[in-house]
């Protein structure tokens, strides 16, 4: 007991000091699963929306595939991107196993399946509601689907962070694509992983700390935008 | 009162023809074979008990829903993909998490009106409606009456040949109602004609023309307002008439 509150007083420490490594690792961190999203929605949201407003052949299927994608465990995209970016497979070439590139793709692939599902679900209740007074002022397809995305704003708020969440949480994908090289791809979650199995509890605490208080605070202001959006536009 | 943006083509969309509808939902019949023709001018009340079928009725015409037998045509059918020049008001309007001046001028560009112009046509709207004060103020937290005044500001700043309203003040209170029947009055001056489901006889009284009466998904009546009102023909009507309450 002593050691874990040792270290986690060293842990506010290093927080408190802005420790440069510890700063490095975070600011990383963000880098990747912030761009990671912003690719995930600009794919996602409009996806997900354009399935919801339209009728194609195979659109069941597509969404029943789209709702498995949402358990996709990373560690499986972390082998799949893997295999695609090492030198022997397709996109060898490219040269970027291993670097945070490669960790952007492999969070991206696992996350915009699951905004992409979670979005058609809102998208789709409310296309049920609107659809006959859109029809009736001459709205059609993908525009009622960018039409739907902005009334929905303030709710995909909610589901771009959950996003955010399973990127900047998750371990297995960025592990195996990324390699955990020091000053490079060493982030938040390999970090952790790592410090713990060293027995360096104070950087891997410090680190847990931090990622959680991300995750929490975003949560928290996404929420609070919510509230105030639904109460100012109802 | 200004003039609405003229949106109008050349040919007119009116007469609307109804021939020999059908709809169908699996087995069973909601419209039972109607053939009427609307024609533009006088106001056209649509009658009949719960579950007549007059809002799909009103469906079928505006092209919401499509027959499953027979046919629904316009002297000069809509472009697909071009500008709608007719239009709806549901009893309970749907409004985007906008301000009540962006709902209208959402409604604008879709009619195609130009960007540059459609704040102005908006603001015209909102005049008409009473409700330019509230150009600013999000749609969803207007009250009922006022959300449905907004929903005729969208069809003002549309200027549509043909407007078909489904009990559109079903939920409100007499206060409103006059205003929503002064809104569709002005709109019929314009040039609008008007196709509107009521309940409400005191509003058929009131707003009509003339009459269509719907019994078991067929028209069993049409006449001139007054005479509808007075003596019914049908005996279906007669027993519709019998059974409300009187204005």
């Amino acid at each position: 007991m002593n050691s874990v509150s040792e270290a986690a007083a060293h842990a506010i420490g290093l927080v408190l000091e802005a420790d440069p490594k510890l700063v490095g690792i975070v600011l990383l961190s963000l880098r990747i699963s912030l761009t990671a999203v912003f690719i995930g929605c600009i794919i996602a949201l409009p996806l997900g929306a354009a399935i919801a407003v339209t009728q194609f052949p195979g659109r069941r299927a597509v969404i029943v595939v789209l709702n498995g994608l949402l358990g996709l465990p990373s560690v499986v995209v972390g082998l799949v991107v893997y295999l695609l970016l090492s030198r022997a497979g397709p996109l060898g070439s490219w040269g970027i196993l291993f670097t945070p590139t490669a960790m952007v793709i492999a969070q991206a692939i696992l996350i915009t399946p699951m905004i992409a599902a979670l979005a058609l679900q809102v998208v789709a209740d409310t296309w049920h509601e609107y659809r006959e007074q859109l029809h009736s002022l001459g709205e059609r397809g993908l525009g009622a689907a960018a039409t739907l995305l902005w009334d929905l704003r303030f709710s995909l708020v909610i589901i771009v962070l959950a996003g955010f969440g399973r990127a900047a949480s998750e371990v297995g994908a960025v592990m195996i694509v990324g390699g955990n090289i020091d000053g490079v791809t060493r982030v938040m979650t390999t970090s952790i992983a790592l410090e713990t199995s060293k027995g360096d509890l104070p950087l891997a605490l410090g680190l847990g700390f931090i990622l959680l208080t991300i995750v929490l605070a975003l949560n928290a202001g996404a929420f609070l935008v919510k509230e105030t959006a639904q109460r100012r536009y109802g | 009162m200004s003039a609405p943006p003229p949106m109008r083509a050349s040919v007119s969309l009116l007469p609307l023809s109804l021939e020999d509808v059908v709809f169908a939902v699996g087995t069973r019949q909601i419209i039972r074979g109607i053939t009427m023709t609307i024609d533009a001018g006088p106001r056209t009340i649509i009658l009949g008990p719960n579950g007549a079928g007059k809002s799909v009725l009103l469906r079928l015409c505006h092209g919401l829903l499509h027959p499953t037998e027979g046919a629904v045509r316009w002297n000069a059918p809509e472009v697909s993909g071009a500008p709608r020049r007719q239009a709806m008001v549901f009893q309970r309007p749907i409004m985007l998490r906008r301000s009540a001046l962006g709902n209208v001028t959402y409604a604008l560009r879709l009619a195609g009106v130009a960007r540059s112009q459609c704040q102005q046509h908006a603001m015209e709207a909102l005049h008409t409606v009473g409700l330019e004060a509230y150009a600013q103020r999000a749609a969803r937290v207007l009250s009922g009456g006022e959300q449905q005044r907004l929903a005729l500001a969208r069809i003002w700043a549309l200027h549509p040949e043909i407007l078909f309203l489904d009990e559109p003040t079903a939920n409100l209170d007499p206060g409103a109602t006059h205003e929503i029947e002064r809104i569709i009055g002005a709109l019929h001056a314009a040039g609008t004609k008007i196709v509107m489901v009521t309940h409400n006889l005191g509003q058929a009284h009131r707003m009509g023309d003339e009459i269509l009466f719907i019994h078991e998904g067929r028209l069993a009546e049409r006449a001139p307002a007054d005479r509808f009102l007075k003596r019914p023909d049908s005996p279906e009507a007669a027993k519709f008439l019998e059974g409300e309450l009187p204005w």
